[in-house]
């Protein structure tokens, strides 16, 4: 038995039945998909989960997918819960944790989450074809689950798409075509070919049935954390969808009374300085969004015209939480401060998360003394030119064990984190 | 100071099925007062009770969004091709 009963305007409240549809024909706000919760808390408890195997699919009676389980569900999800310790220490905290989807099977980022969300919606309403306009981890993500599930594939980028995302995404067969613009303009490409095409678009005719794929990365940290609520999450903000389909998991998890209700949890949200539309709007306290020219270094960040930015900077605000954002050689840093006390190589994206994490610490936005989840949501090898120092020179000795301990003897540099390897202060 | 004011698929049943209206407004709040006047249908819709427009919408000035060009404060120029489009596009219901 299913419990979706349908799409919702979030505006209006106006109810549809269940169709790739994402805004309301009424007022033009955007969908949301509808659950008939209690029915879920009568029919599921917590425990019948143990059996399940540890993927998105472990929650499915939360989300837009058959009751049953499906032979072309993929193992995606369950990703670890790293508790940190040494970076804690070197944030003052006394527990944090990384939601660690930069080993996210298959693609390596968030993305397969929500990908795999549309294709199941996507095979049920009958389409052959399906397509995104991306900055590049839902291409890659794409790609991959339209090959692997039997779908034509058309991707859609900005034209300075790293290599590594490129490759990324047409190995897997899918037809990539690159615009000259940025993603904003390259997304709303893709509203006008939804309208004519009888294509599953992922993040346009599909979104609101592929946004809730984001909410698994809630279910997960909350049973991963023994079914307790973080006090803090800190989660990277693009489109501004991730914070707050999170922010909806531990929501629904309280109301089926799955989560102790303790303090509220605080959402918080990073950027990068570069592309801040919904921190700004946050630090201004409020949750009107002016859209930016992204100049970031963190690419798939990089939406200067949020769609749930309004919900995001709302959802944040709403719980307590704050945004920040980080500039380009604070990102850097960050992702060598994370690789270097966890041994955890994330994209761009993730040193935006621990940056803004650093500063908000500072700020006493965030309890020091409450668990502290922060969302890794891609890998850094996705984004290596963000890294790459040319500055810094490898040895390269003769292969003699001479030449070898006099290199070993002499004083060698402090493993190098960058120029603001300090904690951040306010 | 003749605009051209381009109306999407979704909302030309609110414009007697209008896809193209000319309008010598001055400028976007102008113009927008002159729309739901016209067509009253579109008020609610289009514009919060304080006539700015509701944030589903992107208003476009010949391709680039208004808010880089100034938003309320941009005068329309003679020509000027002015794109209301909902944010949150996609799909046939």
């Amino acid at each position: 038995m299913s419990f979706e009963l349908g799409l919702f305007c979030r505006d209006c409240g106006k109810q549809f039945p269940s169709q790739p549809l994402a805004g309301c024909d009424e007022c033009f706000a955007p969908l949301e998909v509808a659950y008939d919760l209690k029915a879920v808390g009568r029919s599921l408890s917590r425990d019948a989960l143990q059996s399940r195997p540890r993927t998105i699919w472990r929650y499915r009676e939360l989300l837009p997918v058959p009751s049953s389980p499906a032979p072309h569900e993929r193992p995606v999800g369950g990703t670890p819960l790293v508790a940190a310790p040494r970076l804690a220490a070197a944030l003052g905290v006394r527990e944090l944790y990384i939601k660690n989807d930069a080993v996210s099977f298959p693609t390596l980022s968030f993305k397969d989450r929500v990908v795999a969300m549309a294709l199941s919606k996507a095979r049920e309403f009958g389409f052959r074809t399906v397509a995104c306009s991306s900055t590049g981890n839902l291409a890659n993500a794409l790609a991959a689950g339209a090959a692997a599930e039997g779908f034509e594939a058309y991707v859609f980028t900005p034209a300075d798409l790293e290599e590594a995302k490129i490759a990324g995404t047409v190995i897997y067969g899918a037809r990539l075509i690159k615009f000259s613009g940025n993603y904003d303009q390259v997304n709303r490409l893709c509203s006008e070919l939804a309208q004519k095409y009888p294509w599953g678009i992922v993040n346009v005719n599909l979104r609101p049935y592929y946004a809730e794929g984001s909410k698994t990365v809630g279910y997960e940290i909350a049973e991963q954390l023994g079914w307790r609520l973080p006090g803090a999450v800190v989660c990277p903000m693009a489109g501004g969808s991730l914070i707050g389909k999170i922010a909806k998991a531990f929501d629904e998890l309280q109301q089926l009374g799955w989560v102790a209700a303790e303090s509220p949890v605080r959402i918080c949200g990073a950027q990068a300085t570069g592309c801040s539309p919904i921190s700004t709007a946050v630090k201004q306290g409020q949750s009107e969004i002016t859209p930016q020219r992204p100049a970031t270094i963190a690419r798939s960040l990089a939406i200067g015209n949020p769609a749930d930015g309004f919900y995001a900077a709302r959802t944040i605000i709403q719980s307590g939480g704050w945004a920040e954002d980080a500039s380009d050689p604070e990102i850097v840093a960050a992702m060598r401060l994370l690789a270097q006390t966890e041994g955890i190589f994330a994209e761009t994206a993730g040193g935006v998360t621990l940056a803004s994490a650093q500063k908000l610490i500072a700020q006493n936005r965030i309890d020091r003394g409450r668990p502290l989840v922060l969302v890794i949501t891609g890998n850094g090898l996705k984004t290596l030119d963000a890294v790459q120092q040319p500055e810094v020179t490898i040895p390269v000795l003769a292969p003699s064990l001479r030449q070898l301990e006099a290199y070993l003897a002499t004083p060698l540099p402090p493993r190098s984190i960058g120029a603001e390897a300090q904690l951040v202060t306010a | 100071m003749s605009c051209k004011v381009r109306i999407p698929a979704p909302l030309q049943r609110f414009t007697d099925g209008a896809d193209l209206l000319q309008s010598d407004a001055a400028n976007l709040p102008a113009l927008l007062g002159e729309l739901t006047a016209r067509f009253p249908e579109l008020k609610d819709r289009l514009c919060e009770p304080d006539g700015r427009p509701r944030r589903f919408f992107n208003v476009y000035i010949n391709d680039e969004d208004i808010r880089f060009l100034g938003g309320n404060n941009y005068q329309f120029a003679p020509g000027d091709e002015v794109l209301i489009l909902p944010s949150i596009a996609g799909g046939k219901s």
